[in-house]
């Protein structure tokens, strides 16, 4: 293998991993950025790769399945919006709380919607239809963007998502006013927003695009069902929205990032490294790395100021008439 | 102002509002009538309900009961949107901008009929056409956080009359401002008044209410006590008296100044932003003696916060040094400053001065848990805490149910109580005290400052940052003024005259003067 | 007619104890609706599940030695939580505990058996202090959100394990798990399955409320929790308290961990990372973090899963509806505590309000 084509196919791996990832941090950029904090990615994306599965699995229609795993997301985020919403509930221990929920109900019901054969155990089962990388004549010959043109439909789409919901978010009078609530919830109220309704519409939206992410894992690549295999890649989102600077256009940099340092573990196992690095510490090496990149980023950040900043709401709860 | 000709029906009418809050009853009964071209002044003291008044005619809340004509119809406002399409818009005390976002996204957010893309040229085209037919020079594409107070709050105007607005309420719209964009404001109205627009202007300064309106309105606890037309006015203190009830102090008991040593010396003290920028504090320099009482001037936010926080250990500062009784305290931090003898009552004081959801004893004791007085070996004597909190609720008049109740229960005015007591008890020789009459009534106002002058008179030597030069006029010994972090000049109060100091808090060098 | 929420002027006792003794019984009722819709009985599941806890004097002592680590758990969030510090790491400091206990044990040969005990247990509480206090260092000196940095230590420190009980420290024989502790070293038992463990969690209780609500440590962490600002104000150095809660927290989710791998596994091996530092958030939540009504919620916590083991034998259902009905606990208390301040007003229309 040369090195030519071993990028490539580094890219090809990382553009599928990241697949998973843009799409849930999209959406956990838009419902921060009204001002509210989903740490229940994890447990969303879990819950999306489930019900993505199941559909595939008892349907055979991969449509189906994403908008299973879109409604199933929206209706975890939708519990997480009613308590930091309307119920004002604080925001980090509600999303501790959606991921322990969908963690747990996702590996109940994995154990419970498979087929009477296998003890009614999704895993282990396979799906006749997967959604599998097609190939752009000419374009994906190219050496290493060609990995570009022979992706699934799901990361064809992700080229069209990124850039509307940079444009969405900067130009559109939807994206000014998503901005205001979550930078001045008071300031947004005065001009007529509902600041309830905006924020309940945008973190549903960020738990469909999640519960979407949970179900690229589970219906790409290698389809399949396992318990807990979003291994926390929810939380990984988490860290990529302030990798990102909240910017959905910038959400590329960091799942490509985040992507490449998975696959090129994978590569590096695959290409005998093990002998040299044990396998566990290339297994935790992508938290390791997003660990120190945390911490990096939020110490540069600090001696700049401005644009790089979270939303001034962000984790707040909001009422009219509270003092 | 012009004289005012109108016998027309008003294009405001509010009939019988009531609106309750837990535990207040904000609004009781309240008349209002605005007519075409007329400034009328909501005259009141805080918390007398001229806010949520005006609050409910922009539909930001909703009245309890009563009826609002807007032009001679019955209207049912339930949001800012509903009032806005009836001309109504209000500049608020707090503004309502988006600080990280530009002028112009701020001017149009949330209006009705908006493209799905803004058509961001043409509406900076508009804006620059609207800022020059009133003389309120903005840039559009500048972002909010960069601009200046003044700056703001044109564009807070300008987002009014984008939207066409013709009945301006304003809420309290000079108490940020210096006296000179005070005045620019008053040619600004004019010129909206002159269109055949008219305006509330919410108000506690009586100067503004003779020089601006044509009609006063004074509110006391909820109730509308008084409407009459301005020039039947004849004495300022007719009006005080109406705000409070009652005859009002307006002076205080206070000994000779005799000032002792030196108590607090600083020098060339230099404070750098995060992240580069202008000083905020620059080169500042002074001293203040046993006994005095060193008062801060200035429109908020130049830079007498952070001299505060300097002071008291909260903010490191880049450059000069802070001496306190002859020891350098320089960069030293809180608990060192607290134990060189430094109290400090806070300019915020629910996020700064309290512990909302802490019992008013336990509040009490937060200087002190750690001596001797409270505790023993690190443990807490529980019933030492009890007679000291009983002891100093008696002192201070705190009204609270118990000393176990939360203190976020509590008035703003027996929360101010709360922190005075402690600060007061604990203090060791040297006092900072920002805004410590903030949003308070006559009557708090009043405990608060006498209580000050009581610890000059007993030696202490204390700082008084305040935004009201009547305050500073009548409480402190000398008053510095400062602008963009510097102090433009230190004067005695007794020579100290209104009009000098308000040119100096604009920035006019005391040579221009 | 409408639902309004108005702040009351007191904060409402009756209210604090209702709420979570109601979210324990909804998420029951809801754990039914998830069992109904996978087909199974839920009275015959909810009767398995406290039979398979309580019905037996070794089920009930399966159920204590559960509760344990899961009390020590909820009391290292506990006191990190105060600070509103939101350290959902103590599953990685637990696992900081095991690999320091199993260290000494395995290498520390030099010394006498009977000094392994103590000493492995202070190692292990020190890797578990570690381990919580490089994410307080974190977020003290340069504010390096603490929800990412504990949990990203988490994996760090499980695939650590995971790396020593596969490789590096893997005992001979077998293809996982270390080297048995030798036996003198273990924490010796005293009622059938319930070890010595329980002595220190016990006592852990007694002191940790003594410190949180009789000294100044205590006042300054419930002043740091409530207003970070105000504290500050106050002379209270948020940093090194920041820094000092978090390495107790760590070192006693490390003792939690110690305390299991001496009494209970014996060694260093798969299921180390149990899901005990998970469980520990809910039960310091639910028990408002105080340490005296952990007791309560960890026994609870401990029957949950000692219950959903048994349902898993005898009606061949998924053990994970322990997780499902724990994390269904917390979405009830959470909705549900506004009403501690708040009270619901239903407004009829406009102008007429009712309480």
């Amino acid at each position: 293998m040369n090195m030519l084509d071993f990028i490539t196919k580094l890219l090809a791996a990382t553009l599928a991993m990241g697949t998973s990832l843009a799409y849930a941090t999209v959406g956990e950029v838009y419902t921060q950025k009204t001002g509210i904090l989903n740490l229940g990615m994890e447990g969303i994306m879990l819950m999306g790769a489930l019900a993505g599965f199941s559909t595939a699995f008892n349907t055979g229609n991969l449509y189906l399945a994403l908008m299973m795993a879109m409604l199933v997301g929206g209706f975890f985020s939708l519990i997480h919006a009613f308590l930091c919403i309307t119920m004002r509930a604080n925001q980090v221990p509600a999303g501790l709380a959606i991921t322990m929920f969908g963690t747990g109900l996702a590996n109940f019901l994995g154990e419970r919607l498979g087929p009477a054969s296998n003890g009614y155990n999704l895993t282990g089962m396979n799906i006749p239809d997967k959604f599998s990388n097609i190939a752009i004549p000419f374009l994906s010959d190219i050496p290493i963007i060609g990995a570009l043109f022979d992706v699934s439909l799901l990361t064809y789409a992700l080229y069209i998502l990124i850039p509307f919901a940079w444009f969405f978010m900067y130009k559109t009078k939807h994206g000014m006013v998503v901005r205001a609530v979550g930078e001045n919830p008071r300031t947004a109220a005065s001009m007529g927003i509902s600041v309830t309704r905006i924020r309940y519409v945008y973190t549903v939206i960020g738990g469909m695009l999640a519960g979407l992410g949970g179900a690229c894992l589970s219906l790409s690549f290698t389809p399949s069902w396992n318990e807990g295999m979003t291994s926390g890649k929810g939380w990984i989102v988490i860290a990529l929205v302030i990798f990102s600077t909240w910017n959905p256009g910038r959400v590329v940099i960091g799942t490509l990032v985040f992507g490449g340092i998975t696959s090129l573990q994978f590569s590096l196992q695959a290409a005998g490294l093990k002998m040299v690095i044990p396998s566990q510490f290339l297994g935790f090496s992508p938290y390791l790395i997003t660990l120190v990149a945390l911490a990096a980023m939020t110490i540069i950040n600090q001696k700049k100021r401005g644009s790089f900043a979270s939303p001034s709401a962000l984790g707040t709860s909001f009422a009219i008439d509270d003092k | 102002m012009s004289e005012l000709t109108t016998d027309e029906t008003p294009v405001v009418r509010m009939v019988n509002i009531t609106k309750h809050f837990p535990g207040v009853l904000a609004n009781d009964q309240v008349d209002l009538a605005l007519h075409r071209g007329e400034v009328l002044a909501l005259l009141g003291e805080n918390g007398a309900g001229k806010s949520t008044l005006m609050n409910m005619l922009v539909g930001l809340y909703q009245a309890d009961s009563g009826e609002i004509f807007v032009k001679g119809e019955l209207v049912d406002i339930n949001s800012p949107q509903d009032s806005m399409a009836l001309g109504i818009g209000m500049i608020h005390q707090e503004f309502m901008l988006v600080g990280n976002m530009s002028v112009a996204e701020n001017i149009v957010l949330g209006m009705k009929g908006l493209p799905f893309v803004p058509p961001m040229a043409e509406i900076r085209e508009k804006i620059t056409e609207l800022s020059k037919r009133y003389g309120l020079q903005v840039y559009p594409d500048k972002i909010i956080q960069d601009l200046s107070v003044g700056e703001q709050q044109r564009v807070e105007i300008l987002k009014l009359l984008y939207r066409g607005a013709d009945i301006l309420i304003l809420d309290e719209p000079t108490a940020v401002l210096t006296p000179g964009e005070a005045r620019d404001l008053n040619e600004i109205l004019k010129k909206m008044l002159a269109e055949g627009k008219s305006a509330i202007f919410i108000t506690h300064k009586m100067d503004e209410v003779m020089e601006f309106s044509h009609t006063v309105q004074v509110l006391r606890r909820g109730k509308s006590v008084s409407v009459c037309p301005t020039k039947t006015i004849e004495r300022v203190q007719d009006l005080a008296n109406m705000m409070v009830g009652r005859d009002i102090l307006f002076s205080l008991e206070r000994g000779s100044y005799n000032p002792g040593a030196t108590k607090i010396e600083v020098k060339d003290l230099l404070a750098l932003p995060v992240g580069g920028g202008k000083p905020v504090l620059d080169n500042i320099s002074f001293t203040v003696r046993e006994g005095e009482i060193f008062g801060v001037a200035g429109v908020a936010g130049n830079g007498q916060q952070q001299l505060s926080e300097a002071l008291t250990g909260l903010l490191k500062v880049n450059g000069g040094t802070i001496s306190l009784n002859g020891k350098d305290m320089t960069n030293k931090t809180p608990l060192q400053v607290i134990k060189a003898g430094v109290s400090h009552i806070p300019a915020d004081r629910g996020r700064m001065g309290v512990v909302g959801d802490m019992s008013v004893g336990d509040n009490l004791s937060m200087k002190k848990y750690r001596t001797s007085e409270l505790s023993a070996h690190n443990i807490i004597k529980r019933g030492l805490v009890r007679k000291f909190a009983d002891r100093l609720i008696d002192l201070f008049t705190i009204k609270t149910p118990n000393q176990d109740t939360s203190v976020k229960f509590l008035s703003g005015g027996n929360i101010q109580k709360t922190i005075l007591a402690r600060e007061i008890d604990s203090c060791g020789g040297i006092l900072v005290a920002v805004y410590p009459s903030r949003g308070l009534d006559v009557g708090a106002t009043e405990a608060v400052r006498q209580n000050i002058i009581k610890q000059r008179d007993k030696g202490c030597a204390v700082v008084l940052v305040s935004e009201e030069l009547e305050e500073l006029l009548m409480v402190a010994d000398k008053i510095a003024v400062m602008f963009e972090g510097r102090i433009m000049d230190i004067v005695d109060a007794k020579d100290a005259k209104t009009e000098e100091l308000g040119m100096l808090m604009a920035g006019v060098e005391r040579r221009d003067i | 007619m409408k639902f309004r929420l108005e702040k009351r002027d007191y904060r409402s006792t009756r209210m604090a104890v209702l709420v979570p003794v109601v979210s324990l019984l909804v998420s029951f009722i809801l754990g039914a609706i998830v069992l109904l819709i996978s087909d199974a009985n839920p009275f015959q599941a909810y009767a398995a599940m406290l039979k398979g806890a309580f019905g037996s004097q070794t089920k009930l002592q399966y159920t204590l030695v559960k509760s344990i680590p899961l009390l020590l758990c909820g009391l290292a969030v506990g006191i990190a939580f105060r600070l509103k510090f939101w350290n959902i790491g103590a599953e990685g400091q637990y696992v900081g505990g095991v690999i320091g206990i199993t260290w000494v044990m395995q290498f520390w040969t030099f010394l006498p058996t009977t000094l392994l005990l103590p000493v492995g247990m202070v190692v292990g509480i020190l890797f578990g202090a570690m381990w919580g206090g490089i994410p307080g260092v974190l977020k003290a000196q340069w504010s390096v959100d603490e929800t990412l940095t504990t949990l990203m230590m988490n994996y760090i420190i499980i695939g650590f394990a995971e790396y020593l009980y596969f490789n590096a420290w893997k005992a001979p024989r077998g293809n996982m798990g270390t080297v048995l502790y030798p036996k003198e070293a273990w924490l010796p038992r005293i009622w059938g399955r319930v070890h010595g463990g329980i002595f220190f969690a016990l006592i852990l209780v007694g002191i940790l409320w003594f410190v949180l609500y009789k000294t100044r440590w205590g006042f300054e962490l419930n002043m740091i929790g409530k207003n970070k600002r105000a504290a500050e104000c106050q002379g209270v150095s948020i940093k090194k308290n920041i820094i000092l809660a978090m390495l107790l927290s760590g070192a006693i989710a490390g003792l939690a961990g110690v305390i299991d791998a001496a009494a209970v596994t014996h060694q260093l091996t798969k299921g180390v990372d149990s899901g005990y530092g998970f469980t520990g958030i809910i039960i310091a939540w639910m028990s408002g973090l105080n340490p005296i009504i952990s007791i309560i919620v960890s026994v609870i916590m401990a029957a949950i899963e000692t219950g959903s083991d048994a349902l898993q034998m005898t009606m061949k259902l998924p053990n994970a509806m322990g997780a499902v009905l724990q994390g269904l606990i917390l979405i009830p208390l959470l909705a549900g505590n506004i009403f501690i301040e708040y009270r619901l007003l239903v407004i009829k229309n406009r102008k007429e309000v009712t309480a």
